[in-house]
C-alpha cells in the first residue's frame, strides 16, 4: 500500500475501512487521554474512520495511518468542544497533544492504548461490563454486534456499556496503566476478559454454533496486541494458549458443522507451523521461570496439539500439568480436567474415583460437563447403562445445541442392552 | 474526589484470623494523617433506627432500618482520594473490609455536558 499515482485510487473504501478500524482502539485511547469523554473519543473515531475511507482510495494511505487517523479524530474533537464552549484550558491540551504526536514518539500511542486495556477491564466493572467494553473501545465493535455475539438484545448490551462509561467517570476510575505493585493482578483481570472472549467463540454457551469466529478472532488480534504492549509470560501463555487452540480448529468440526473429539479429529487439517510457532513462543516464556496458569494451560494444549496421533499423546505429562495447575488456582474444573487426563494415563477407573468426589461436593451442580465426562469413563470402562443415564443428564444441561446434537449421538452410539 | 465508605457488618463473612486484621486505630490515625479522611462515625445498631416516609402527606414511621437484610451499616467515612484505585486501598486496609463489607460510593458530581 503505498501513494496512489494521480488519478489511480490504490484500494476500494472497504480495504480502506479495515486499515482503518485495525487503528480504532489506539484512536479511542488517544482521544480519551486528550478529552476525558469517552463517548466524544468514540464519536471523533468514527468520524475520522468514515474520512479515511473517503479520502485514502483518492489520496493513497498514509504512511502512518493511526497518526493520520488520531490526528483527524483531534481536530474534530476541539471542533466539538469549541461548539459545547468548553473552557480555554481543555482546548489547549487537546491543540498541545497533536504537536506531541508529530514526533517520533510512536510509542506514544501505544502507551495510551494499554492504559485503554487495563481500564476496560477493572475489576471495580461487572465481568460483563468488562468484555462489552474492551469489544467496543478497544476493538471497535459496534453494540449490535457485540450483542449478537453474546446472544442479547441491542438495547441491553447499549445500556450496559453506557453504565459502564457512566461508572467509569463518576467513581474516577483512573485511565492509567497499574503501579508495578499492582500489576500482576490487574493483568490477571485482563488477561480473564480476553480468555472469556475467546472462550465464548470457541465453545459458545449456548446458541446453535459450535463456534463463532468473530469473537476468537477479536481475542486473538487483543491477545497479541497486549503481548505487544506488555511482553509478560502470562499474557504471552494467554496467547500461546488461544493459537494453540485455534491452529487446530479445522479440525474440530466436520463438514456438517458437527463437533468431532479430539481423538477422532484429523490432525492433517490442524495449522503445525502455527502450532510450532505458539509452542515456540511458549517455551521463551516458561524460560523465564515461574510459569503460571495461562502458561500452564498453554503446556497442556502444546502437549495435545504437537502430538502427530492421539496415539502420541504424553498424558502422563498432562496429569502432572494438572496437578500444578491445581496447585495455583485449585477449583472443581480444573479436577474435572485431570480427572481426564488421569483416566488416559490411568484407565477409567482411576478418572471416576475423582470425577465421583467432585460430584458430592455439589460445586459443578449444573454445568453439563460433568456428567458428560462421568458418562464418557463409564462408556470406557463397560458400564453403559450408567453411562447412558450419565449422557441423558448432560443433555438436559447442554445449553449448546451443537454440544447437545454431540452428546446424542454418544448416547446413541451406546446401544445398551 | 469524596468517596463515603459505608461500613458494614456481614454476619456471613468466614472466621478471620484476628492477628492478621488491620487495627482500626492505625486506620483512623494514617487516614486522617495523609488527609483522605474528612469525617466518620460509628453508628448506633440499626435496631436502633427509625425510618421516615411521608407519603400521601402523612408520616408513615418503621421500627428499624430501611432494608431487612442481613448486612447492615454501622458506620461511616467520608474520604478524599485521588481517583477510585486509592478509595479501594484505603477500604481494603479497614478491619471492616475483612470482617464485614465496605460500601465505596462516589459523591455526586454534576455531569459534564455531553
Amino acid at each position: 500500500m503505498g501513494r496512489a499515482d494521480r488519478g489511480a485510487a490504490v484500494l476500494d473504501a472497504g480495504d480502506a475501512l479495515l486499515v482503518a478500524q485495525r487503528e480504532w482502539g489506539a484512536i479511542v485511547a488517544a482521544l480519551i487521554r486528550a478529552t476525558g469523554d469517552w463517548d466524544l473519543a468514540e464519536e471523533c473515531a468514527q468520524d475520522a474512520v468514515e474520512r479515511a475511507i473517503q479520502r485514502w482510495p483518492v489520496d493513497g494511505v498514509p504512511d502512518r495511518p493511526a497518526a493520520w487517523l488520531t490526528t483527524t479524530a483531534r481536530h474534530r474533537a476541539i471542533d466539538v468542544l469549541r461548539r459545547r464552549r468548553v473552557e480555554a484550558r481543555k482546548l489547549e491540551e487537546v491543540a498541545a497533544m497533536e504537536h506531541e504526536g508529530d514526533g517520533p514518539a510512536a510509542t506514544a500511542p501505544f502507551d495510551d492504548q494499554l492504559c485503554l486495556v487495563f481500564t476496560c477491564c477493572h475489576p471495580a466493572l461487572s465481568m460483563e461490563a468488562r468484555v462489552a467494553l474492551t469489544l467496543r473501545s478497544v476493538a471497535g465493535l459496534t453494540s449490535a454486534e457485540i450483542a449478537r455475539a453474546f446472544l442479547v438484545e441491542e438495547r441491553t448490551m447499549v445500556q450496559r456499556l453506557f453504565r459502564a462509561k457512566r461508572k467509569i467517570r463518576d467513581a474516577a476510575i483512573p485511565f492509567r496503566v497499574p503501579p508495578a505493585d499492582r500489576l500482576a493482578e490487574r493483568l490477571d483481570d485482563v488477561l480473564a476478559v480476553l480468555y472469556l472472549v475467546f472462550n465464548e467463540g470457541y465453545r459458545p454457551a449456548a446458541g446453535h454454533d459450535a463456534s463463532r469466529v468473530a469473537l476468537t478472532s477479536e481475542a486473538l488480534r487483543l491477545a497479541s496486541l497486549l503481548v505487544e504492549l506488555l511482553p509478560e509470560p502470562e499474557a504471552v501463555g494467554l496467547l500461546a494458549l488461544m493459537e494453540l487452540h485455534d491452529a487446530r480448529s479445522a479440525g474440530r468440526v466436520d463438514a456438517a458443522g458437527e463437533l468431532v473429539p479430539l481423538d477422532e479429529q484429523d490432525r492433517t487439517r490442524w495449522d503445525r507451523p502455527r502450532i510450532d510457532r505458539a509452542a515456540a513462543m511458549l517455551d521463551a516464556a516458561v524460560a523465564r521461570g515461574h510459569p503460571g496458569p495461562y502458561q500452564l494451560q498453554a503446556a497442556i494444549a502444546a502437549c495435545h496439539a504437537t502430538a502427530a496421533h492421539a496415539a502420541d499423546t504424553d498424558w502422563l505429562q498432562i496429569a502432572a500439568l494438572y496437578e500444578r495447575l491445581a496447585s495455583l488456582v485449585p477449583g472443581p474444573v480444573v479436577e474435572l480436567n485431570r480427572a481426564v487426563a488421569v483416566s488416559m494415563a490411568d484407565g477409567p477407573d482411576a478418572g471416576l474415583r475423582i470425577v465421583d468426589a467432585l460430584a458430592t461436593t455439589g460445586e459443578l451442580a449444573g454445568y453439563h460437563l460433568l456428567p458428560a465426562t462421568r458418562a464418557d469413563l463409564l462408556r470406557r470402562a463397560g458400564r453403559r447403562t450408567e453411562a447412558a443415564t450419565a449422557y441423558r443428564q448432560a443433555i438436559a444441561l447442554a445449553a449448546n445445541q451443537a454440544d447437545r446434537r454431540f452428546l446424542e449421538r454418544r448416547l446413541a452410539a451406546l446401544d445398551p442392552g | 474526589m469524596r468517596y463515603m465508605l459505608l461500613i458494614c457488618t456481614d454476619p456471613e463473612a468466614p472466621a478471620v484470623d484476628e492477628s492478621a486484621v488491620p487495627d482500626i486505630d492505625e486506620w483512623v490515625e494514617e487516614m486522617d494523617e495523609r488527609k483522605i479522611r474528612q469525617l466518620g462515625e460509628m453508628l448506633a445498631p440499626s435496631s436502633d433506627a427509625t425510618t421516615v416516609k411521608v407519603r400521601d402527606g402523612r408520616v408513615l414511621l418503621t421500627d428499624g432500618p430501611f432494608a431487612e437484610t442481613k448486612e447492615q451499616i454501622c458506620g461511616f467515612d467520608i474520604i478524599e482520594c485521588a481517583d477510585l484505585d486509592e478509595a479501594i486501598d484505603v477500604a481494603t486496609k479497614h478491619p471492616m473490609a475483612w470482617g464485614g463489607l465496605i460500601e465505596v460510593r462516589p459523591f455526586w458530581t454534576p455531569a459534564t455536558p455531553s
